[in-house]
């Protein structure tokens, strides 16, 4: 299994990362280095195996904890947004998205 | 999320378009009433200021974590419970990835492949399609209804070439449920909506409000010929009101047979209605629509829900539109169509019950606000709980009916005047306005053999078998006691006197 | 006074803390004695952000816990934070350009319960913050030279990396520029620097610790834990930090806190210490296997018994672990798009052009590269022969490890193939994976683990030996550590010309 230039490509898009091209070729190539050692790991038989999604399930059965449902956050909008790029009326703004 | 099953029932021809059957499907994201968002503290209460309502958790803000809402399981189980659905004793939160602006994480947090509510249905009545006759019970399968976190809101107005981003609604509980694509007209998608809303605002889950968004539907369409294959379905987004919710169905309904018979093929899309033209535009293709990588969260392990828990909610829940319609079947002898238009919503059922107790007349009651009451209410574009005139004074007006004191026509009679000054009291209108029925016999003898007397043609007429010359004896009886003589007691009088 | 605090330095946090609560050192002192001590060693690079009137006033507060008798057995000793912790007082960057100058509006649970306090719930231990530490970019590296503020250098040898990714918390440690620090281990980033710096540090069970505040690389990995120099002082340290987080971490475990110091001293005569053949094969380099040797030996004369095991998917953890903890950290780093908070390009055409662009030039080439191996292996078509194989392997493993704790207590091994490296010393991305192999399965397990000083190899570098328990078992490799230590004197050794 070897990773293709389109492959790459179609990666780079959905992980939005604007990779020049010289780092594209640099990137297949290490990943592909990379996918080498995995294929050891994909000719495990692993039939009739659960995945372990949580380490500790390990120790016994894993339940998700719930909360009660009361609303107790304060606005703190000034400190949210002491890091925002850009701001108005206390909206983030980007680039127009066209629908 | 709409996993399209073969609908395997034949195709009703009456339904069918230009030869083609229609095929919708419908997912509905429900927003859940509750306090907090579902994964943090935040209030969820509409139309605060831009991101006041945000939270480091909402924001996404390095470090933070989701903590699961108690309150939103138990609307998810309450639902469940409510359309008969399995609920599922654990299931998982995954991850669905994709870059928007107003999505804070860069994924939403829903559920994939185990959802916590599966299977289940919603019934419900559907006026013919040839538009006479009874209606017909319909049952639209739901494949599952999963808890999912809503997005923030994009705002394009007044910021130059720049959308602002407000992430109050981030982090809103929502309820999405998917149905399989069993309806197959527009009116029969209204239809399901229109119930499916019933019963989240029945439940108290969802406050139903649309045009703020807390009910919104998208409706997956396709149109094939009878016993093909599914076509290739367009998905209408957000449609926040039930007469677009069929215009908008229809107008695409049209376009994809339009595309067919002009030998084009469907293309798979999402399409928006404009209510201004009429009509559905396909968005800009999102993209990566075609790879959300859905991995579970591991932030979040597995939703576990015990049947206790399930028992629980259960016996805390009100009861239901369809348990209370089967009740009213029961125990007031009414029919099932009569007891689902009783059981629209739970002020009317209400209504109902008060006032068919008080008199005991459940029937009379039933017909009496299913007609004369609701159609005064729609006139002033009012519902039950606007009704002037309390279930004591309909109780009275149907007493007063059942006992023959007045007739249908006096008692529409009592119901306009109550209706425009309701301090009145039935009887006291019945007086004034003189409506009450002759029971006294001697006096409606009298006129009877006035009117006998006056009449030997139709006398003779109806001995020699002529049934129609009794009905002109009657109505002249009628009109002699001035319209209060009691129908029924004229017939039998006459019939006696002839035989 | 003054004649002591010139060698405060070289105290321990235990003998630091006997000090202050004997009020023979104050909490200001001390805070001021290291301040000047990180001003004089820039040259190691450990240091993103230093606020001394911060640091000095949180100094003063311990002094009145002191004097108010309301402190606790840590009030006033001084530490420095990983910058992976989200801390209100000091910036927060991950190691990342994508968070240059970020301000938490809040403290990592981690963070206030070893300082201030969690509102309502928790008084903190009250230390000082001495200031936040040098990483690799969001934890990504095992040698710190991933970090967008240039890479962290080897006490022992500055030609040489800290290890990573919490290198200058190790490097910070042994150049005695803090008493102590708090790190995080995703897959060994706790265990290598410790091991690579001659210092003491325990990654406990995952859940332990509360990952809230913890810029998030691997969810379902990622564990904080305290570096030291001693196993007491980790014990002393760990407590603070530990306990559950209901409120803010929904995988924190429902174990209450624990007092690590209880059994320090207990014997160890009966030891069953486990010891893994695929952790001795031709991988592991003579100097560090002769270290670890010569250590395996000492704990037998302390009466331990020795029981080989076998960890049989020893390697495959470094396919497994290289999978899924990339297609984690690809989701986790999603948020970092330039709209809510961090940095944003200067330039772009459209919102997705703003994507790109911010993202290529706030990310460094290590995490880009585990983003786009991430992205892969989730997507669509390649889920199942990766992610979902990978996280059944992950089960296998975590089993193997069961088989072997059936046989013995501890498990005991090299944390690395070979001591610290030149800087720059990889230049291909592969061997620095490779070179997690001993750290990555019990990691992958979620299990506790912990790297002690065992001697010295090539170069004079140091050795760490690695200890691993079963769930929930820190004490008691707290406790092997510490027979270990006061047997030994390695973890005492210094860094020359500090």
């Amino acid at each position: 299994m070897s990773l293709s230039t389109t492959d790459i490509d179609r990666l780079a898009h959905l992980a939005r990362l604007g990779l020049a091209s010289e780092e594209r070729t640099r990137m297949r190539s290490q990943l592909n280095d990379f996918f080498g050692i995995v294929e050891k790991m994909r000719a495990v038989d692993t039939t009739g195996i659960i995945p372990l999604a949580h380490p500790v399930e390990i120790m016994g059965d894993v339940a998700l904890r719930l909360r009660d449902d009361i609303a107790s956050e304060p606005n703190q909008r000034e400190a949210n947004q002491r890091n925002a790029p850009a701001l108005e009326n206390g909206l983030f703004l980007v680039p127009r998205v066209i629908e | 999320m709409n996993t399209p099953v073969q609908a395997t029932k034949p195709a009703d021809p009456s339904l069918l378009i230009m030869g083609y059957e229609v095929v919708i499907g419908f997912e509905t994201h429900a927003q859940l009433s509750t306090r907090s968002k579902i994964f943090s503290r935040a209030p969820t209460a509409f139309g605060a200021e831009p991101n006041t309502q945000a939270c480091a958790v909402d924001l996404a803000l390095p470090g933070t974590l989701p903590v699961m809402n108690k309150g939103a399981v138990e609307r998810a189980i309450e639902f469940g419970l409510a359309v008969g659905s399995h609920i599922a004793p654990r299931s998982i939160f995954a991850r669905k990835n994709y870059f928007y602006p107003d999505l804070p994480k860069g994924y939403q947090i829903s559920q994939f492949e185990i959802p916590v509510v599966q299977g289940g249905a919603v019934e419900f009545y559907l006026a013919p399609s040839s538009g006479s006759g009874p209606s017909e019970k319909r049952s639209v399968r739901l494949v599952r209804a999963h808890l999912e976190e809503d997005a923030g809101k994009s705002l394009h107005e007044d910021f130059i070439g720049q959308t602002g981003i407000d992430l109050n609604r981030a982090g809103t509980p929502l309820l999405e449920i998917v149905t399989e694509p069993d309806m197959r007209s527009s009116a029969e998608a209204v239809a399901y909506a229109k119930e499916l809303h019933k019963i989240v605002t029945w439940i108290g889950i969802c406050d139903g409000n649309m045009q703020e968004g807390s009910f919104r539907c998208d409706a997956n369409v396709s149109v094939r010929k009878p016993g093909a294959e599914l076509g290739t379905r367009r998905e209408i987004k957000n449609l926040n009101s039930f007469k677009f919710m069929q215009q908008a169905i229809d107008y695409e309904i049209r376009w994809q047979i339009e595309e067919l018979e002009d030998g084009r093929a469907i293309q798979q899309a999402t399409v928006l209605f404009n209510p201004d033209t009429g009509e559905t535009r396909a968005m800009r293709t999102k993209e990566d629509a075609a790879d959300y990588r859905y991995f579970p969260d591991p932030d979040l392990p597995p939703l576990v829900i015990a049947p206790e828990w399930v028992e629980r909610v259960r016996a805390g829940m009100t009861e239901l539109p369809r348990v209370m319609a089967q009740r009213f079947c029961a125990d007031y002898g009414l029919s099932d169509y009569d007891a689902t238009a009783l059981t629209q919503s739970r002020e009317v059922a209400g209504y109902f019950e008060a006032a068919a107790q008080a008199c005991g007349q459940p029937k009379l009651v039933g017909n009496w606000i299913m007609g004369e009451v609701s159609r005064r209410l729609n006139l002033a574009e009012a519902d039950i709980s606007a009704c002037p005139i309390t279930p004591a004074q309909l109780a009275q007006l149907v007493t007063r009916i059942q006992d023959g004191t007045i007739s249908n026509n006096a008692a529409r009679q009592v119901l306009d005047a109550l209706w425009s000054a309701p301090e009145g009291s039935v009887d006291a209108i019945i007086e004034a306005k003189g409506l009450k029925q002759m029971n006294d016999t001697g006096a409606l003898e009298k006129i009877v053999d006035a009117v006998l007397a006056a009449n030997p043609k139709n006398v003779a007429e109806f001995r020699a078998g002529n049934a129609k010359a009794l009905n002109a004896l009657v109505g002249q009886i009628m009109k002699g006691s001035q319209g209060k003589a009691n129908p029924q007691q004229v017939n039998a009088l006459l019939l006696q006197k002839l035989a | 006074m003054t004649q002591l605090s010139s060698d405060l330095h070289d105290l321990t946090v235990a003998q630091l803390a006997t000090l202050l609560s004997e009020r023979k050192v104050s909490a200001v002192e001390a805070a001021q004695h290291f301040l000047t001590r990180a001003a004089q060693h820039t040259e190691l690079g450990v240091f993103l952000d230093v606020q001394p009137d911060i640091t000095l006033a949180q100094a003063r507060a311990a002094d009145a816990r002191l004097a108010a008798g309301n402190a606790g057995p840590l009030t006033g000793v001084p530490l420095a934070h990983k910058d992976i912790f989200v801390t209100r007082d000091f910036t927060s960057t991950a190691g990342s350009k994508m968070l240059q100058g970020y301000h938490s509006p809040f403290d990592a649970t981690v963070v206030a319960r070893l300082g201030t306090g969690v509102a309502g719930s928790n008084p903190g231990a009250g230390m000082v913050t001495l200031g936040k530490l040098n990483c690799d970019e969001f934890a990504m590296g095992s040698a710190n030279e991933n970090s967008a503020y240039g890479p962290v250098k080897n006490p022992w040898d500055t030609t040489c990396t800290p290890g990573g990714s919490s290198g200058g918390s190790a490097a910070a440690v042994a150049a005695r520029l803090t008493p102590a620090a708090t790190g995080t281990d995703t897959g060994g980033s706790i265990r290598q620097p410790a091991s690579f710096c001659g210092v003491t540090g325990i990654k406990p069970t995952y859940g332990r610790a509360s990952r809230y505040g913890m810029v998030a690389f691997a969810s379902s990995l990622d564990q904080a834990g305290p570096l030291a120099r001693s196993a007491e002082d980790c014990a002393l340290l760990l407590s603070a930090m530990c306990g559950p987080d209901p409120d803010r971490d929904s995988t924190s475990l429902d174990v209450p806190a624990e007092d690590f110091t209880r059994s320090l001293t207990a014997d160890l005569a009966g030891l069953r210490i486990g010891i893994p053949t695929e952790f001795f094969g031709e991988g592991l380099a003579p100097d560090v296997r002769a270290a670890v040797d010569a250590a395996l030996k000492e704990f037998e004369q302390l009466g331990a018994r020795l029981v080989p095991i076998s960890l049989p998917r020893t390697e495959l953890s470094i396919p497994v672990y290289y999978i899924i903890a990339p297609a984690e950290a690809s989701s986790n780093l999603s948020r970092f798009d330039g709209v809510k908070f961090g940095f944003r390009a200067d330039q772009y055409t459209d919102l997705n052009d703003m994507y790109l662009q911010t993202r290529d030039q706030g990310f460094g080439d290590e995490v880009k590269r585990r983003i786009m191996i991430g992205t892969y292996v989730l997507s669509h078509g390649y889920y199942d022969a990766y992610y979902l194989q990978a996280q059944k392997i992950r089960r296998m493993i975590a089993d193997d490890f069961q088989q072997a704790f059936q046989v013995c207590d501890v498990i005991a091994g090299p944390v690395a193939p070979t001591v610290a490296w030149k800087l720059g010393g990889h230049s291909d991305p592969l061997a620095d994976y490779l070179a997690d192999i001993f750290t990555l399965p019990a990691s992958l397990a979620g299990l506790p683990g912990m790297s002690v000083p065992v001697g010295f190899g090539a170069g004079h570098l140091p050795v760490g030996m690695q200890l691993i328990g079963n769930y929930l078992q820190e004490a008691r490799l707290l406790n092997v550590a510490h027979r270990f230590q006061q047997a030994t004197d390695w973890h005492t050794a210094k860094p020359q010309g500090i």
